[in-house]
């Protein structure tokens, strides 16, 4: 029934269309879902508004998994001959999207003006990982940083200021400390901060080394910089929290667990991304605080999250319609509505204009200390081969964090085999 | 006397021919999905791997046994070996054990026989991702349900899966936990067809329950072991979902499993060559061992 539904209304929207003289473009767009949330729905309801507004154009929406998975099926169907017109993927699989040759830059398809108002008006930290050789190759849509939550009540209960978060490194260890509670039999009852290390421990890992001073690659994406002393004094310093101060759990720590650990009262601070915002706002039962990471030479996080990409193989009409649709979703009105729902970080400044967002903004001022994180915000980790030399950095520093190597030692180690892997892509 | 031996030849033949031509086109649907899904797809792994993988400009150029060389070399895969090593000799004689005890307990008439059975099966209606969810946090350090327990015990709180000396095997007994319960069901279906009258007379001889087991139980429901040990041992390479969900092969690969490595590095890594270089050794792995317990066991197995 719903068959013969859609295509009897198939059929009258292409009568109405051959009548209109206007002809009809089929777009697919794959989009991952990364964070918890409504963020499938939101994406539907996005493509049927558009198509609601533009009769001449058909938008399928497919949801294709985690990002890992997205990747997966945009170049499989790519290879396959059958490419999406759009993906959003993570940005920082753009050195590899390039490689194989599926994606173009959008330049070509974009007026001077365009490219000065529309592409130039993202924050620039944003931008960064997808802006290479000269060229827009990705549009920034859900973006994220790392932020420190903080429970304010637990500040109170162990005597610190709860409107003065730790904004260094001694802060941290100080206030961590304090925030740290044993019972009789000596075991940890609240620990004082807990930075994720399962999984990606690349990320908060590269905010500490940025905070320290430290880059870990060059723009190109065939440098690696792990074995600078910096960054070993930015992985001594993230094991020695467990290690030496005694202010995080030992061993490796999961991600998916944080917002909960956070929320039950197992930690007073966590550093976790801007897309737990929702959902920790929303169930906290304490006073809720948000803060920048703390710093250490200097104020420093990596953004992360997902860029629309461009596919080629494509005729010029529908990429068109394909680039008009994202100039429309990125509007300050869509985008608002979008970064609200789910905790993105708005990633214009004319987004943060909106009626809409102010409004939010007074209910939740923990979304502005995103926002003001961006002026000291650099491109994620990214490289040639990035899930291979990720991987090589993940392995070095969960080595060192469960004792395996040396922070020296284990980043020595994945500097040579990063070396290895990238002395294809340095010609 | 030539002529008749001709019409007696020749209609056999073509009844035959026909015969033939019937098999082979209902057999064709079945041959072209198995050909076709199956068997080229394995010819293409083993091809593939005397290759290297083609990236964007630059297309395959022929390796011959190099990657295997740098197989051999790789420290990763060497640990998967051993981890994957470890994890079936614990998974597979621990489900069935387990599998066995539980069957040989809710085959009795109990109160509540039902309920039990449908209790110890459910693991197994549940997928491995959604169990690996739950185990993850029964694993949480401090607050997950054995850090509870331990807790009012006075122990200090572990982290199960985030530690090296212990991911592995919080991994192995979510296994364990998994499959028991769908090999009960077949030890259950096994024990039911032991004759009532052996029982009977077994208790006439005066022979212990130990006894009974050993001697008429065990023998009798051979077959039934060893159909559940080539699934277990299948299953020891196949079933990694929970290391996705659970520990990513972490930390610094101390929970990771062949079969995880080479999703790795076929769809995260995208060398789709080294991954069909690794499939190959996974399949004669196996090939090997799927062949030696059915050749092997078989004689051994059919009590006569």
């Amino acid at each position: 029934m719903k068959q013969i539904l859609k295509s009897s209304s198939l059929c009258g929207a292409m009568l109405a269309l051959s009548m209109s003289t206007a002809l009809a473009v089929d777009l697919e767009l794959y989009f991952p879902v990364a964070v918890g949330g409504d963020a499938a729905n939101i994406i539907q309801e996005m493509t049927e508004q558009y198509m609601a507004e533009n009769a001449d154009v058909e938008i399928n929406a497919i949801y294709t998994g985690s990002y890992a998975d997205t990747t997966t099926r945009a170049i499989t169907a790519a290879r396959g001959g059958n490419p999406p017109h759009l993906a959003i993927l993570s940005a920082v699989d753009v050195f590899m999207l390039q490689d194989e040759g599926l994606v173009e830059a959008w330049d070509s398809y974009l007026t001077k003006d365009e490219l000065e108002t529309w592409v130039g008006g993202f924050y620039d930290a944003f931008r960064a990982n997808t802006y290479k050789v000269g060229k827009t190759w990705g549009i920034p849509f859900q973006r994220s940083t790392p932020v420190m939550y903080y429970n304010k009540d637990a500040f109170k209960a162990a005597g610190l200021d709860p409107e003065a978060p730790p904004s260094n490194w001694e802060e941290l260890i100080e206030a961590g400390k304090k925030l740290t509670v044993r019972d009789d039999s000596d075991n940890v009852t609240q620990w004082g901060v807990r930075i994720p290390s399962s999984g990606f421990p690349y990320w908060p890992f590269q905010a500490l080394a940025i905070a320290n001073g430290a880059e870990l690659m060059n723009e190109e994406g065939t440098e690696t910089y792990f074995d600078q002393p910096a960054v070993i004094e930015a992985l001594e310093f993230f094991v020695d929290l467990s290690k030496k101060h005694e202010i995080m759990a030992p061993g490796i720590v999961d991600w998916g667990a944080t917002p909960r650990a956070f929320l039950d009262g197992e930690t007073a601070m966590a550093i976790t991304t801007t897309g737990n915002l929702t959902n920790i706002r929303t169930n906290a039962t304490f006073d809720l605080g948000v803060a920048m990471l703390p710093k250490n030479k200097q104020y420093g996080v990596a953004t992360g999250g997902g860029d629309f990409f461009l596919f080629k193989g494509h005729d010029e009409e529908s990429t068109r319609a394909a680039i008009d649709f994202v100039k429309w979703a990125t509007a300050p009105e869509q985008a608002a509505t979008w970064s609200i729902a789910t905790g993105y970080v708005a990633p214009r400044p004319d987004i943060w204009e909106t009626e809409k967002m102010k409004e939010y903004v007074r209910e939740a001022p923990g979304a502005l200390v995103a926002r003001n994180q961006l002026e000291h915000a650099v491109a994620e980790f990214s490289t040639y081969e990035n899930a291979r030399v990720r991987q090589i950095l993940n392995d070095a520093i969960a080595a060192a964090i469960v004792g395996e190597k040396s922070a020296e030692q284990a980043l020595k180690d994945a500097q040579s085999e990063a070396d290895a892997v990238l002395k294809l892509y340095r010609q | 006397m030539a002529a008749p031996e001709r019409v007696f030849t020749k209609r056999p033949q073509i009844m035959i021919k026909r015969e033939w031509i019937n098999a082979w086109l209902l057999l064709m649907p079945a041959l072209l999905l198995l050909f076709g899904f199956t068997h080229l797809p394995a010819v293409q792994t083993v091809l593939d791997s005397f290759w290297s993988t083609p990236r964007g400009q630059r297309p395959a150029v022929f390796l011959g046994l190099d990657n295997y060389e740098r197989m051999l070399s790789d420290a990763v895969f060497i640990k998967a070996m051993i981890n994957n090593a470890i994890y079936a000799a614990i998974t597979i004689p621990a489900s069935i054990a387990l599998a066995l005890s539980m069957a040989l307990f809710v085959s009795r008439k109990i109160l509540g026989q039902g309920l039990l059975r449908m209790a110890y099966f459910t693991p197994t209606v549940l997928p491995l991702i959604a169990v690996a969810n739950i185990w993850l946090f029964f694993y949480l350090p401090g607050f997950g349900l054995f850090d509870q327990i331990r807790g009012l015990f006075g122990l200090s709180p572990v982290n199960w899966v985030g530690q090296p000396s212990t991911a592995l095997y919080a991994i192995t007994a979510v296994t364990v936990w998994n499959q028991a319960g769908f090999f009960m069901i077949f030890f259950l279906a096994a024990l039911q067809t032991i004759p009532q009258s052996l029982r009977e007379a077994a208790a006439l001889e005066g022979a212990s329950s130990w006894v009974f087991f050993w001697r008429v139980t065990w023998p009798l429901i051979m077959p039934t072991t060893l159909f559940v040990s080539v699934n277990a041992t299948i299953n020891a390479f196949r079933m990694v979902d929970h290391v996705f969900v659970m520990t990513q092969g972490g930390p610094n690969n101390a929970s990771i499993l062949l079969l995880y490595y080479i999703y790795d590095q076929g769809f995260r890594f995208w060398d789709t060559s080294y991954a069909a270089t690794l499939t190959v050794v996974m399949v004669v792995i196996l090939a090997v061992v799927g062949i030696g317990q059915f050749f092997l066991l078989d004689r051994r197995v059919h009590y006569r």
